[in-house]
């Protein structure tokens, strides 16, 4: 499969010249497969851009929501496959205890909020409470599990039955314990990212932030590493970067986490446009 | 290997920060973790004492009613809350792993997450003695 950035910005869209290269768009991943079948994964800014390159031959896409965090949703009404008439759209999305995906995901997408009814789209999406366990989507097998971060927030584990993709980008894993990673079995993810070829993990903070911020639901880059490294994964995506986060500071963060290497994965920092094959 | 639900992870974090003393087992009542505050009432640490089938820790402890008299393994409070999947207390009597008798209250309670996942149940303890 290929898989393509388009949005590794966490929490707010950041433009601007300090971060032009990384990028300011929120979470936004495609992931194609050998059928060309089309899985996006979270609709944050980075899925406007996306829509643009959807062939209009396209008939059939599934967007595969983490959570209902704004900067995961805040792109989906830009998704231009949305309003064209015939395309078959497949929103799927963690229902919380008390609402399903359809009436959480409208408190958005109406007014005053956003013009458009999310029944009135052209499209006619359909809504799915992500189901917490495997299923397929086309040429894909999916696993889905939640995963530390506040409300109901999903990971992905995606394979087309040769690579295998691992996407957590909202994850704090390390939230309450002492001394991180505990083993395996009580570690929020591991099973989602155990030997993927490929984790797409959360990195916001460095770790003084990251005692700042304690149970805002997301990973240092220490810990993002030190799951990697516990799941045994072949590559690592740092994702989800801080918006205050500069182009400067990001490859400053990369070349001080290289540092503490050797790894036994290749370290890569998420940039918007950067693409994969697995 | 299998890694334990999201909702179970957090309460054992959320335990292991908590003076209250915490017991946590898994949907057959098997148990997961106690905090470092239920080590005393119990008698052991849990590191020592590890994950155990409920059919040792049910019976382990020789939990007896307030005349003394055993309580097979469904009167109590964790078992209750596995079986009716609703909270329940008692006040029991139980045995320490360092063979010392304590008289405890009990409040246990059932942990179903989303999609009505049951994922097992919690106890907490009060320990009359510390009275």
């Amino acid at each position: 499969m290929r898989i393509t950035l388009w949005g590794t910005r966490g929490s707010l869209p950041s433009a601007g010249p300090e971060t032009v290269r990384y990028g300011g768009n929120t979470s936004c991943v495609e992931v194609r497969g050998r059928s060309h079948a089309l899985l996006v994964l979270d609709a944050g800014t980075g899925i406007r851009r996306l829509g643009g390159t959807v062939d209009p031959g396209v008939t059939r896409i599934h967007i595969l929501l983490t959570h209902l965090h704004m900067d995961h949703i805040q792109g989906l009404g830009f998704f231009a496959p949305l309003y064209r008439d015939g395309v078959e759209v497949h929103v799927y999305g963690p229902r919380s205890t008390t609402q399903d995906l359809r009436t959480r995901l409208t408190r958005y997408l109406s007014p005053p909020l956003f013009p458009v009814r999310l029944r009135d789209l052209p499209s006619r999406p359909h809504l799915h409470d992500v189901p917490l366990s495997r299923f397929e989507v086309d040429e894909f097998t999916i696993t889905c599990e939640l995963v530390a971060h506040p409300g109901p927030t999903v990971g992905y584990r995606i394979t087309d039955g040769g690579g295998t993709l691992a996407y957590m980008p909202d994850h704090e894993p390390a939230l309450g314990v002492p001394r991180f990673p505990l083993d395996a079995a009580w570690t929020s993810g591991y099973e989602l990212a155990q030997r993927a070829d490929l984790l797409i993990h959360d990195s916001q903070y460095t770790m003084p932030e990251y005692v700042e911020h304690v149970g805002w639901g997301h990973s240092a880059i220490d810990h993002a590493i030190a799951f990697a490294r516990l799941a045994r994964v072949r590559r690592l995506v740092m994702f989800h970067h801080d918006p205050g986060h500069s182009d400067a500071m990001l490859d400053r963060l990369l070349a001080e986490a290289g540092n503490a290497g050797p790894f036994p994965f290749e370290l890569v920092s998420g940039i918007e446009g950067m693409q994969f094959e697995i | 290997m299998l890694q334990k639900q999201v909702e179970i992870i957090l309460m054992r974090q959320l335990a292991s920060y908590l003076t209250l003393p915490v017991f946590v087992v898994d949907p057959e009542g098997n148990l997961l973790y106690y905090n470092a505050s239920a080590e005393p009432l119990l008698g052991r640490q849990f590191d020592e004492a590890g994950e155990m089938p409920i059919r040792e820790w049910s019976t382990i402890f020789a939990p007896v009613d307030e005349r003394g008299a055993p309580l097979p393994p469904d009167a109590l409070p964790l078992a209750i809350a596995l079986q009716k999947r609703r909270p329940a207390y008692r006040r029991i009597r139980i045995t320490g792993l360092d063979g010392v008798p304590r008289e405890l209250e009990v409040v246990a309670f059932p942990l179903e997450g989303q999609g009505r996942r049951f994922l097992g149940a919690v106890a907490i303890f009060y320990s009359v003695n510390a009275r």
